[in-house]
């Protein structure tokens, strides 16, 4: 036996209850940062939406409590509506990010001269920022100046002016957020695969399955884990769309590609007023749409730590 | 291994495969090669409707040197580097310690805590813009770097925390039960046992904070609003607005703002992809 069970030293309070006192101690840092930052702001915001406030002042002076109205008044927001629906577009089309970048995946998955430089530089639109996407599309997109209406001209079609068209607009930003959220899935994909069992590749080729049927029943069953994780990122990253929309549009043409995210902001801090409750009510409705998603990767995640507990 | 190797297919298919990887390459990076193109432009060149064809002549050092020099865009950079590297360093510090308790201790709570940060780091940032931007304001710390930075700390360390347990349950849970027989004291075992094994994780987690703080917008406009505070993804818009439709210099501009994360990544890249794709394999 060793001295720290060693009945003979007198051990102080601390020593006996360091197992308690240790998560405690390192767990504090962390949990006080996130807790004033991310965690009751939450609340706050809640509490913020039941009120008209231009944001000078102390809530409590300056802010006049007004119950629900503020989400009565959503109800009737024409804005709002078009917001909750291009949230349901984007929600829906980025999620072709997920077989985008499988396929992107499955074509990559070889081993030629140099495949190491190529699978990187298809995953780098990934690392620049929203904002510079959003730049290289808007350019893009340009109608004298784009590069888009130069190949469409060679088809003979357009030329068309995506961001200036409120039918086309959404539609415009969208796939600029698909180029580098489908790298993102892509890499996801291509470590999935690097981990896929070649025994039961073999196997699965010996009786006889190949192309579809192999990719169904024997590769996607086994990248489920990649899988769910595009699937989380994505659903996140569609409903934190914010950057794109800023940069290219600002909302516009006519508030066509506003979606939840962009329309409290506008609502909050941009020169359309400074109306803190009211924004925070859209805040609190994507929040909750949010939540439907939160809920369900968590429940996902706590299953399999139930899997894996020791 | 799937699809079926290339090499184990005819020869006509092996050539026509090594084709279509560069053109694919090509079509997909199109967009960007079009503003690596415009970005080594004469002004001329636009006036002359001249977007496509030869450059009529190479300006690289022209357009680059004026970002640098007749713009404040050396100040963003320097801007975004003061809020990335400490954002780095202060929320790879605190997830190392909640990572550790969370990953080594039973403790009544200890799920709880750890989905908490999960939690709070999926939530959208439009529920923390209000009373977050207030209390910077009440804290005095309104477009100051350190303001931003105090924010990205804390909500950065939700992603941390979740990257640092799962890494810490992963390591060999002996050696800290050895540790422990030994008489060394709880905080000497994180010191000198935990931490050296964690640091391919801290290398993937920099990597990682680095680009997501670098790449940040949202935040920068909601905490900051002038050259003095804003880092360059935000400073980019007033950027373009001095040189507005002058497409040659605001490529130049955005392809300079998009880089540091760039080399990042070609640098770091295995801790990079490491970090990114924890989770993707079981």
């Amino acid at each position: 036996m060793t001295a720290a069970t060693d009945p003979t030293i007198p051990r102080s309070w601390m020593q006996r209850n360091r197992m308690t006192i240790t998560p405690l101690l390192f767990l504090a840092p962390g949990v006080l940062f996130f807790a004033v930052y991310v965690i009751i702001p939450i609340f706050q915001s809640f509490y913020i939406s039941t009120f008209e406030w231009n944001g000078l002042g102390e809530l409590s002076e300056q802010g006049e409590y007004v119950g629900f109205r503020n989400y009565q008044e959503l109800m009737t927001d024409r804005a709002f509506e078009i917001s909750l629906w291009n949230n349901v577009k984007w929600l829906a089309l980025y999620l072709l990010a997920i077989p985008a970048g499988l396929f992107i995946a499955l074509f990559l998955n070889q081993t030629i001269m140099g495949i190491r430089i190529y699978k990187s530089l298809f995953f780098f639109p990934f690392v620049i920022s929203q904002v510079v996407v959003g730049l290289v599309f808007s350019w893009f997109y340009l109608p004298r100046e784009g590069l888009l209406n130069l190949v469409l001209g060679v088809f003979g079609a357009g030329p068309v002016n995506i961001l200036g068209d409120p039918t086309l607009a959404t539609y415009g930003i969208i796939a600029a957020g698909l180029w580098p959220q489908t790298a993102y899935c892509m890499i996801l994909y291509l470590t999935g695969l690097n981990a896929v069992d070649p025994e039961q590749v073999e196997a699965a080729r010996l009786d006889g399955a190949k192309g579809w049927k192999m990719l169904w029943y024997v590769i996607i069953p086994q990248l489920k884990p990649a899988t769910f994780i595009a699937f989380v990122v994505t659903i996140i990253g569609a409903l934190r769309s914010f950057d794109l929309i800023s940069i290219m549009t600002n909302g516009g043409p006519f508030g066509s590609t506003r979606v939840l995210s962009f329309y409290m902001f506008e609502k909050a801090l941009s020169e359309y007023g400074f109306r803190m409750g009211y924004g925070s009510a859209i805040a609190v409705v994507l929040f909750l749409i949010m939540l439907v998603f939160i809920g369900y990767f968590l429940w996902s995640m706590y299953r399999d730590e139930k899997g894996a507990r020791r | 291994m799937f699809p079926t190797p290339i090499q184990k297919r005819p020869r006509a298919a092996q050539i026509t495969y090594q084709t279509l990887v560069p053109l694919a390459l090509i079509l997909w990076l199109l967009p960007l090669l079009a503003v690596g193109l415009f970005s080594i432009r004469p002004l001329s060149d636009f006036t002359n409707g001249n977007y496509w064809g030869m450059p009529s002549s190479f300006e690289f050092f022209t357009n680059y040197g004026k970002v640098f020099f007749e713009s404040d865009m050396p100040r963003y950079l320097l801007n975004s580097l003061l809020i990335t590297v400490p954002t780095v360093i202060g929320a790879v510090a605190l997830s190392c310690m909640t990572g550790f308790a969370l990953g080594i201790y039973r403790f009544r709570g200890n799920l709880l805590i750890f989905f908490m940060f999960i939690a709070g780091n999926f939530v959208p940032f439009q529920i923390l813009m209000v009373p977050v931007r207030d209390l910077t304001v009440n804290m005095g710390l309104y477009d100051t770097k350190i303001g931003l930075v105090l924010f990205h700390i804390a909500f950065q360390t939700g992603f941390c925390t979740l990257f640092m347990r799962n890494f810490i349950r992963a390591l060999p849970y002996e050696l800290i039960e050895a540790a422990r027989v030994e008489g060394i004291a709880e905080w000497r075992i994180f010191w000198y046992i935990v931490l050296p094994l964690m640091r391919p994780a801290i290398a993937a987690l920099a990597v990682l904070i680095f680009t997501f703080i670098w790449n940040d917008y949202f935040w920068a406009v909601v905490l900051t609003q002038g050259p003095d505070a804003q880092p360059v993804t935000a400073g980019i818009t007033s950027f373009n607005s001095q040189f507005v439709a002058q497409y040659h210099l605001m490529s130049a501009g955005s392809i300079v703002a998009a880089l540091p994360p760039v080399i990042m990544f070609f640098a770091m890249q295995k801790h990079f992809i490491a970090g990114l794709t924890l989770g993707a394999v079981k």
